[in-house]
């Protein structure tokens, strides 16, 4: 039981944990802010506005030292959100133990380092997909000797369902990943360790309102994976063939409008990972209910904790035997995705496996999603409280003063700046340098592992920007694809149809089509919502510029006036547009772009005020779930801003 | 007030590229206003303003999708960039036939220091045009060649869009991919007769990228291209033959009779625009195609294209908006 968190310095992260810990949490779960998982250090451009943000800010082993500071290394079980910069973030680790006098062997926990859903979902890689998965291979086989106990890769499904997967997608790809994984680090390791490293590979699942389809999902994957270890990798040991997985419940739900239905939903979604002994979950992290609004407070985190203290300690849950064994309706359903999820795992095995796939799954993932939303707006799905049953009274769990959410002090970037400034002007610079040289070396050759380097580089005090920066030099830059340019048309409705028409007779008017920039500026990788504003722009007849994630301001500028656009569209959910968003604007006019900004996001009315009163045209949040109504209320400020009439002469 | 389009013009013509973007604006721009407007600013930049052909050289860059365009773009950029060359991408990506609308996705792959003043990318839909370049790209190629020292166009290639390429580019390099089989389409579409230049990328795969390029070797001996250069390149670090690539695309140009292709390319605009314009019955009018060019023959060969297009059009007893391209 524990709750993902983690924010601003390592020494505030510290006395949370504690005081989680103290309040019967069992384990730590560390989240780091996006500078940190994306190698770069709190002081270069790209980590503006998100130092400390939706996690704790590492930058060397001080910090390290200072994050997990009179925690029994020993008696914890760590999980770290961590995935482009696994192999260093779990270097510090080790380097703080052993400072503490902690063997490796009595070290247990889990780093996430699965790079393939971050090119799927969530952003935050680094390298290009081959190096980032050799970089995976390296800290697996070191681990499986050196760390017998750290479960090296969490495979996530997680991800995959809130960038849309159905439940069959989910399985498909997550285990497609963990055979690319695997087939990695088979020619790394002994063939007599080989059935190790399978049984130390987790997961890392989503758990969705449909709670009985998704405890099926579960069962479902548990077979998948017993088969492919039996099959594919010969192994025999039963209890190395059993699927270990955690499980955060669904976000993607979540609800903006009335929040406080939320707290059902999670309780539900819970019951998915836990109701059937035979597929329950290792280890449970439950959202907050106000995560649509902004980032948690402890109060909100505590809320989610109980429920698994009472579905634990209150409950019957756990007295019985696994409760669908011999029920048809179970198996049936289990039969179905098993089936479902194999014919998808040989799409992508055809398309040469996960990595050379990832831009089909992504165009799918695109696809999924888009079909989900449009069955929100048409009100298929029902969503309680936001497509349906709307009306209600206000809550008074948003009417304290913070508007119930946690604000994170503008003033920990600085702090951090110059924290970093003055650890490196302190430490002695020639061990780093000829550290930061090994690894480079270590890195051009693809059968050294990097590890020996990055441990080296970690005790002689690198900081992570310089660890991440080396292999940039050794692997290059990349972008993953944005899976928008192949998505498939949206079938025509008549929402669309009439869009279309007002799209035309506005860009007739304009002489030219209206072409407007899906922007996402700073390091959120979060991109769903800027993917499907992207392509429903492209089907309602727009132009659509959309360059994916990590934008600087300057950047996102430069595009604007080079293409020409009408209107820049601005997506961030990391919480950080109170600096990303006016940044953009000063940008915007130090070019001389006069051009409309529209900005959507997790933005707290507040901030919505102040967004507005900087200069942005218009701000969409979670509540406004039908995109076509956002269309076309876009083609309306751009018929205003250039003058032109939008309605049939 | 001095005219806006006489102004970009001249600032183009001055290599003042700050003033690309607000001209590419108004080139696209199709309103009748907007095209008479587009015509004197091309005039501005036309080899008679400019006391000679435009000093650029026009790149046209195509292939398959998938085969590395755009990360041979990125290491290119660089090369010229360091080489202290100004660089405009003019990006081409299909249109939904459906909704009119497209996704613009090249300029994300394209590798470049937004910082970076010397450096333009455009994208720009294909329109209804399948396949090829839309004409506002042509007309953008001609004015962008006033003020930067290198102009690329990127397109998608399909089988037309080579061709549109060849019309506008003074070298035409065609991008492919080893093991892809894409040599045998391209001997079948014909697009072996279009290249100045033919690029294996991903030379890092070793084996096959030497097959792929001696199967291209091939194909063009039998067409009796042998002088046609075959380069292998990879863009992965660390990238391997892109200064041997950037010096043939020189050595290209260099051995071109640059002011008969210009013209030649002005012409053949001249009349695709014509057609675009008023259809077949517009040739037919001025006595078929032969007859259209002897005409365009006899023109100024200084005139840019609205110039030549709105000759056309008289001796055809035709108006009309005044074609850009």
């Amino acid at each position: 039981m524990r709750t993902y968190a983690g924010h601003s310095s390592a020494k505030k992260s510290n006395e949370l944990y504690r005081g989680n810990l103290a309040k019967g949490q069992t384990g730590l779960s560390v989240a780091f802010d996006l500078p940190t998982q994306t190698g770069y250090d709190p002081d270069h451009e790209l980590a503006r506005g998100e130092v400390g943000k939706v996690g704790v800010s590492i930058a060397h082993r001080g910090d390290m030292q200072a994050l997990l500071d009179d925690i029994p290394l020993d008696e914890m079980n760590t999980s770290m959100t961590i995935n482009a910069t696994a192999a260093w973030l779990l270097a510090l680790y080790l380097t703080v133990a052993e400072d503490n006098g902690v063997e490796r062997a009595a070290l247990g926990g889990t780093t996430q380092n699965d790079i393939v859903k971050e090119f799927l979902s969530r952003g935050t890689y680094a390298f290009p997909p081959e190096p980032s998965m050799r970089l995976i291979a390296d800290t697996i086989a070191f681990t499986v000797d050196e760390v017998p106990r750290w479960n090296p890769v969490n495979i996530c499904s997680y991800h995959l369902q809130e960038a849309g997967a159905t439940p069959a997608q989910e399985i498909a790809y997550a285990l497609s990943t963990a055979v690319a994984v695997l087939d990695g680090v088979r020619p790394r390791v002994s063939e007599e360790t080989f059935p190790r490293v399978f049984g130390r590979i987790s997961f890392f699942v989503n758990a969705g309102i449909r709670f009985i389809e998704e405890h099926a999902k579960l069962r479902a994957m548990s077979r998948l994976w017993e088969e492919l270890g039996r099959e594919r990798y010969r192994v025999e040991h039963a209890p190395l063939l059993r699927m270990r997985y955690g499980v955060q419940v669904n976000s993607l739900g979540l609800t903006e409008a009335q929040p406080e239905n939320n707290i059902i939903r999670i309780v539900l979604e819970a019951l998915a990972v836990t109701l059937g002994r035979d597929a329950r979950a290792r280890a449970i992290q439950l959202p907050a209910w106000n995560e649509a609004l902004g980032l948690p407070r402890p109060w909100d985190q505590q809320w989610s904790l109980r429920i698994q203290q009472i579905l634990a300690h209150e409950t019957d849950l756990l007295d019985y035997p696994d409760l669908f064994a011999g029920s048809t309706v179970m198996d049936g359903l289990v039969d179905e995705l098993a089936d479902a999820a194999r014919a998808e795992m040989a799409v992508v095995a055809e398309h040469g496996g996960a990595v050379a796939a990832v831009s089909y799954m992504k165009t799918q993932l695109v696809q999924s999603h888009r079909a989900r939303v449009g069955r929100i707006e048409r009100g298929e799905q029902k969503v309680i409280g936001q497509n349906v049953f709307c009306e209600h009274e206000p809550s008074p769990l948003q009417e304290g003063e913070d508007g119930g959410i946690l604000t994170v002090n503008p003033a920990v970037e600085q702090q951090q700046i110059e924290a970093v400034r003055d650890w490196r002007s302190r430490r002695d610079q020639g061990p780093v340098d000829r550290a930061l040289e090994q690894l480079r070396a270590a890195a051009a050759d693809p059968d050294t592992s990097v590890m020996p380097a990055t441990l080296a580089a970690a005790k002689a005090g690198a900081t992570t920007g310089e660890w991440a920066g080396a292999l940039r030099e050794a692997f290059g830059e990349y972008r993953a694809p944005t899976g928008v340019a192949d998505a498939a048309p949206a079938p025509d409705d008549n929402a669309l149809t009439e869009l279309r028409d007002r799209v035309e007779r506005v860009s007739e008017a304009l002489g030219r089509r209206i072409k407007i920039l899906v922007g996402k500026p700073g390091l959120d990788g979060h991109s769903n919502g800027a993917e499907q504003i992207a392509v429903r722009a492209r089907d309602a007849g727009m132009d659509v510029v959309y360059e994916g994630i990590r934008l600087t301001p300057a950047r996102i500028a430069a595009t604007a006036v080079q293409e020409g656009v009408h209107v820049v569209g601005l997506s961030i959910l990391s919480g950080s547009h109170a600096q990303l968003i006016p940044a953009v604007l000063a940008e915007l006019r130090k070019a001389g772009a006069e051009v409309p900004v529209v900005v959507g996001g997790i933005i707290p009315p507040a901030d919505e005020r102040a967004l507005c009163s900087a200069g942005v045209a218009r701000v969409y949040t979670p509540k406004d779930f039908q995109v076509t109504r956002i269309m076309g209320d876009i083609v309306e400020l751009v018929a205003e801003r250039y003058g032109v009439a939008v309605s049939a002469a | 007030m001095a005219n806006p389009a006489i102004e970009l013009g001249q600032r183009l013509r001055a290599g003042d590229r700050s003033a690309a973007p607000a001209a590419l604006n108004l080139i696209e721009d199709r309103s009748a206003a907007a095209r008479g407007q587009a015509a004197t600013l091309l005039a501005e930049v036309s080899p008679a303003a400019l006391g000679g052909e435009a000093p650029a050289h026009l790149v046209g860059l195509t292939g398959p999708p998938g085969a590395g365009k755009s990360s041979l773009l990125s290491a290119l950029v660089r090369a010229w960039r360091e080489a202290g060359r100004t660089v405009a991408v003019l990006a081409t990506d299909p249109s939904s036939r459906r909704s009119g609308g497209s996704l613009l996705g090249d300029r994300a792959r394209i590798e470049h220091d937004p910082g970076d003043a010397d450096v333009l990318i455009r994208s720009t839909a294909a329109g209804a045009r399948l396949g090829g370049l839309a004409a506002p790209t042509r007309a953008a190629a001609q004015a962008l060649a006033a003020a930067y020292d290198v102009v690329v166009l990127e397109t998608v290639g399909v089988g037309q869009s080579e061709t549109d390429v060849e019309e506008v580019c003074d070298t035409v390099a065609v991008v492919v991919q080893p093991g892809s089989g894409d040599t045998l389409q391209f001997l079948k579409a014909g697009i072996m007769e279009v290249p100045d230049l033919l690029v294996v990328t991903k030379a890092d795969l070793g084996e096959l990228a030497v097959h792929a390029q001696r199967d291209l070797e091939q194909a063009l001996g039998s067409l009796g291209r042998d002088g046609v250069p075959v380069l292998a390149v990879s863009s992965v670090p660390p990238p391997q033959g892109i200064g041997e690539l950037e010096q043939a695309l020189e050595a290209h140009r260099a051995g071109l009779d640059l002011p008969a292709r210009r013209l030649r390319s002005r012409r053949l605009m001249a009349l695709g625009e014509l057609v675009a314009e008023h259809g077949e019955a517009a040739l037919r009018g001025l006595g078929g195609r032969r007859a259209a060019e002897r005409m365009l023959a006899e023109q100024d060969p200084a005139a840019d294209v609205p110039t030549l297009v709105r000759g056309l059009q008289e001796r055809a007893g035709l108006s009309g908006p005044v074609a850009l391209a």
